[in-house]
């Protein structure tokens, strides 16, 4: 029974994907870039990059954006030089924490114009269209909740 | 049926009869290499039965599957160190079962020893030697035989020749397998082994010591003295010597079939001849044993093995190859760490913490990536939260505490690490009992220490946050808002000469002009270096001043903002029609180049990591060269932030992609030669090699100068620098013999530091001029303490 390893493909598929499942994994398998995910609105390029460059020499960051307010939307793409350098991110920064978030790093199949901005409906990321937890880092409750208007009136314990 | 039917039908069977065979035999060999390497694994059965039943299978397969056998043994052996006394049973029980098969293992592991000190492979012969040891205690191999070995292992030490870190190796191997073997030895063979130690003790005296002060990471030796490797482990050996060679750590499944395997005929050794030295050879570099807690740092429970116990020794080892083994997977090597076999018997986080301190201040280099450290230590703080972080709090407490005569790499990587530490926990640290430090110098390495935690820290989240965090006592140590400063704003540029030129020039980039309007717009500036007479100034430092001002003003916003800003000015496809900006103002000229440096420090001085990421962009882009930087970090201008961290992140980066440009020149060459030469006859996989032409002779001369012009840049920039480390080292030390005061400043100890830290980051690339460097620079005459630092980067390799 073989054990999963750090630097493993995760289950993400990217449906925009230009090309068939196989060419995106095999993209993936050799790819220099990650995708950051659950990143608070509020964390800078600066701070990315002190972190991220602690694996390898940064070629570029691009951080996720709102498609129509154009602010951060709390995912970013992380591009290294190389993909051992992308390796070590996968295997000593997923899972732990940036601004006292735990981040998440996964395989993606290379950055390309667009692909920058949330895909859900009201502009942001997918995952915080449906969500009806309370995140302050990143926008408050979820937004189908903010829009049906069903707040508690507190905050969950 | 016919005749011919039927011998159609018996061929059809046996050729599938055949394949059968191959499929069947293929699977017993996997399962017996899944046997073999599992023994000694958790069982519901004991270790006993689990051998005895094994060596009788294998006793039954040794005819058919005798050489995979062999060879699964044999791999056993070195790669799984901590079973050695389970395989050397289990070969035990088969020489007993099978002489022949126990005489084959015996030649296979010589063979085995043999080219493993051919290669350099310091770390399986020991593994190998080790074996041979305990073999002994299996009545595998005669104690004469291998008494013959390690005496002629020992005699590399009488080699002059050679260098002395090759003799370590040999010497180091020999004493590393007593543990195992030495009760063995003095009850059987005692004055030989007298012999033996005596042999290694001479040689011990004799040995030079040049290459330590470089490898401590504490210059004191208190509380603990920090040891040699060799050192420690001799006085180790000395003291299990003294304990009439009881130890208590290594299992010995062997003793319970002592009445089998002592009815064993022996095996001898087959004689060895050691494999000259060669220049070629490379040897591990020697080390200092880190040294922080000793057994009253411990609470009550189990006690810490003493720095001199051979317990220490094994139990140290056996983590350190935990970490080799599992260290690219941090999950399960946390969970293997603490599971540790006898966890109970140590104090296990202690000696976890210890190891895993003692790599990441591993000394010239850690050998994997510091942050491997780091999320390890989380790793394990999230596996174990009751005992792990406050194990960890007390480590950093005894490292505040002694931070005083830290080593300057072991010193930034200790604030390169507690600040990341901190980040995963919130920033929560007792800073109160640090305010003490509040007091002192500035410079001072506990001082220092926390203004460059603190910088850090705001690295990896905001200022206000890191101020808010800290106790007020600290205030003086909050770093400066990380703003820029724009000479020429609204307010301020009507004052300055060429104010009015920069605001124009702001409103012409803000409004996307191109190169050649801007051009145009800086054309208008007088140049201050004309001088009345007919020659051209090489370059106008005004229009560099104000070009650099106003593009790093509007990309003030993001670090993503002012790289665009800069490449918008290099040359592109898009704009190749329009001047190159950079090439014009600048070009290859050091002393415009130096105006931009001082220039960008100008604005972005409160900055520190923007100008850390400015510099890499200015080199990646060919716009500043590596040698201006390092000229511009040793300039007048930088003396204020000289010994501050940042300074020799610039550096030292900039040295690397300098290291990183000449590795993949040199990469190219080697490929070209090889593909012009013929094919590499292992190189299958490459459609894409096929496809591509074959270098001719000429393109690959080309690529030679080209790597050659470049490995001149690279020598170049290292006799740069340590000229100027010499230059102001000398200066300093002069001034204060003629003032009569004590050159021992922390200035001075910084700076020493700084120089040890080159050679140390960097040695494999400096070893290559290292001639270079005693021809011209360290030189007899330097003074001692500047020379010190030279000699120990040389005595790594001597």
């Amino acid at each position: 029974m073989s054990s999963s390893s750090a630097v493993d493909l995760g289950s993400y598929r990217d449906q925009h994907f230009k090309g068939s499942r196989h060419e995106q994994e095999r993209k993936l398998k050799m790819s220099s870039t990650l995708y950051v995910g659950n990143l608070s609105f509020f964390t800078t390029e600066e701070q990315l990059y002190e972190l991220f460059g602690r694996t390898g020499d940064l070629k570029r960051i691009v951080i996720g954006l709102d498609k129509f307010k154009k602010t951060p939307c709390g995912f970013c793409f992380v591009e290294y030089h190389t993909h051992d350098d992308a390796e070590m991110c996968m295997r000593y920064i997923n899972g732990t924490r940036l601004d006292d978030r735990i981040i998440r790093t996964d395989w993606d199949a290379g950055f390309i114009e667009g692909r920058q901005y949330g895909r859900g409906k009201t502009g942001g990321q997918v995952r915080d269209e449906y969500r009806t937890d309370y995140d302050s880092g990143r926008g408050g409750y979820g937004k189908i909740v903010q829009q049906k208007n069903i707040l508690p009136s507190s905050l969950p314990s | 049926m016919s005749r011919r039917k039927f011998d159609e039908m018996s061929d059809y069977d046996s050729s599938r009869d055949r394949k059968r065979r191959r499929t069947d035999a293929v699977e017993i060999e996997d399962r017996l290499e899944s046997l073999i390497i599992r023994v000694g694994e958790k069982s519901t059965s004991s270790l006993e039965s689990n051998l005895e039943g094994l060596a009788s299978v294998l006793e039954a397969d040794i005819n058919n599957y005798k050489s995979k056998i062999l060879k699964i043994l044999s791999d056993c052996a070195v790669t799984m160190p901590e079973k050695t006394t389970i395989y050397t049973t289990l070969v035990g029980l088969l020489n007993a079962k099978n002489y022949n098969f126990g005489g084959e293992f015996v030649d296979m592991m010589a063979k085995k020893l043999k080219e493993a000190l051919k290669a350099c492979m310091w770390r399986t012969a020991r593994y190998v030697l080790r074996f041979f040891s305990d073999m002994v205690n299996c009545h595998v191999i005669s104690t004469n035989s291998l008494l013959q070995l390690l005496h002629t292992l020992l005699d590399t030490a009488r080699d002059d020749n050679s260098p002395q870190v090759r003799s370590d190796a040999y010497v180091y191997a020999v004493l590393s397998c007593l543990p195992w073997v030495g009760r063995e030895l003095y009850e059987k063979k005692e004055q030989d082994l007298e012999r033996l130690l005596k042999h290694i003790e001479i040689y011990i005296r004799k040995r030079t010591r040049k290459h330590v002060p470089g490898l401590r990471v504490w210059r004191s030796d208190r509380p603990h003295p920090q040891e040699e490797y060799l050192d420690c482990l001799w006085a180790q050996i000395c003291k299990l010597r003294a304990d009439m060679w009881q130890e208590k750590h290594i299992a010995r499944p062997y003793v319970a079939f002592d009445s089998i395997l002592c009815e064993a005929l022996q095996h001898n050794i087959p004689p060895l001849t050691v494999p000259p030295h060669h220049p070629d050879n490379t040897y591990t570099f020697p080390w200092v044993v880190f040294r922080l807690f000793d057994y009253t740092d411990c609470p009550e429970g189990p006690v810490l093995p003493g720095a001199h116990s051979i317990e220490r020794y094994l139990i140290e080892e056996h983590l350190h190859n935990i970490l080799r083994e599992h260290h690219t997977e941090r999950k399960q090597c946390a969970a293997v760490l603490l599971d540790f076999p006898l966890k109970h018997k140590i104090p296990l986080e202690y000696m976890i913490v210890e190891v895993v301190l003692a790599e990441l201040f591993h000394l010239p280099t850690p050998k994997y990536l510091e942050i491997c450290f780091g999320s390890l230590l989380i790793e394990l703080c999230k596996l174990q939260p009751a005992t792990m972080p406050q194990v960890l709090a007390q480590a950093v407490e005894l490292l505040y505490d002694r931070i005083d005569t830290m080593n300057v790499c072991c010193h930034d990587r200790f604030v390169s690490w507690f600040s990341y530490h901190l980040s995963n926990f919130q920033f929560k640290w007792s800073w109160d009992d640090w305010l003490d430090a509040a007091q002192l110098d500035p410079m001072h390495p506990r001082a220092k220490f926390i203004i460059e935690v603190l910088q850090r820290s705001m690295r990896l989240s905001y200022h206000q946050r890191i101020a808010e965090v800290v106790p007020e006592q600290f205030d003086c140590f909050v770093p400066a808002k990380p703003e820029h400063i724009f000479k020429y704003g609204a307010e301020t540029a009507p004052e300055m000469e060429g104010g009015e030129v920069a605001q124009r020039l702001e409103a012409c980039i803000r409004a996307k002009g191109n190169p050649t309007e801007v051009l145009q717009i800086l054309r208008e500036l007088p140049n201050p270096l004309r001088d009345g007479t007919e020659d051209e100034p090489s370059f106008n430092p005004l229009q560099v001043q104000i070009f650099t001002q106003v593009l790093l003003h509007l990309g003030s916003k993001s670090f993503s903002h002012s790289f665009a800003g800069i490449t918008k000015f290099l040359k592109t496809s898009q704009n190749s029609c329009h001047p190159q900006l950079f090439e014009v103002l600048v070009g290859p000229n050091e002393e415009a180049q130096m105006v931009l440096l001082r220039e960008m420090y100008e604005v972005w001085a409160k900055h520190q990591q923007m100008l850390v990421m400015l510099t890499d962009k200015l080199l990646r882009s060919h716009i500043a060269s590596c040698a201006t930087v390092a000229n511009w970090i040793f300039s007048k201008e930088m003396q204020h932030d000289f010994t501050r961290s940042y300074i020799w992140e610039i550096l030292h980066g900039t040295i690397r992609k300098m290291n990183k440009h000449v590795a993949r020149l040199q990469k190219e060459v080697n490929e070209a030669r090889e593909r012009h030469s013929g094919r590499d006859s292992d190189d299958s996989s490459s459609d894409e090699e096929d496809s591509r032409p074959r270098p001719t002779e000429e393109e690959i001369e080309r690529m030679e100068e080209k790597l050659e012009a470049v490995q001149a840049d690279q020598k170049n920039l290292f006799l740069i620098i340590f000229q100027r480390f010499i230059m102001i080292l000398s200066e300093h030390l002069v001034r204060c013999d003629t003032d009569g005061r004590d050159f021992n400043t922390h200035w001075y100890r910084w700076t020493i530091g700084r120089l040890q830290e080159i050679f140390m980051l960097h040695n494999t690339q400096v070893e290559r001029y290292s001639q270079t460097l005693s021809t011209l620079l360290f030189t007899q005459d330097l003074d001692p303490h500047i020379l010190d630092a030279f000699n120990q980067f040389v005595a790594l390799r001597s």
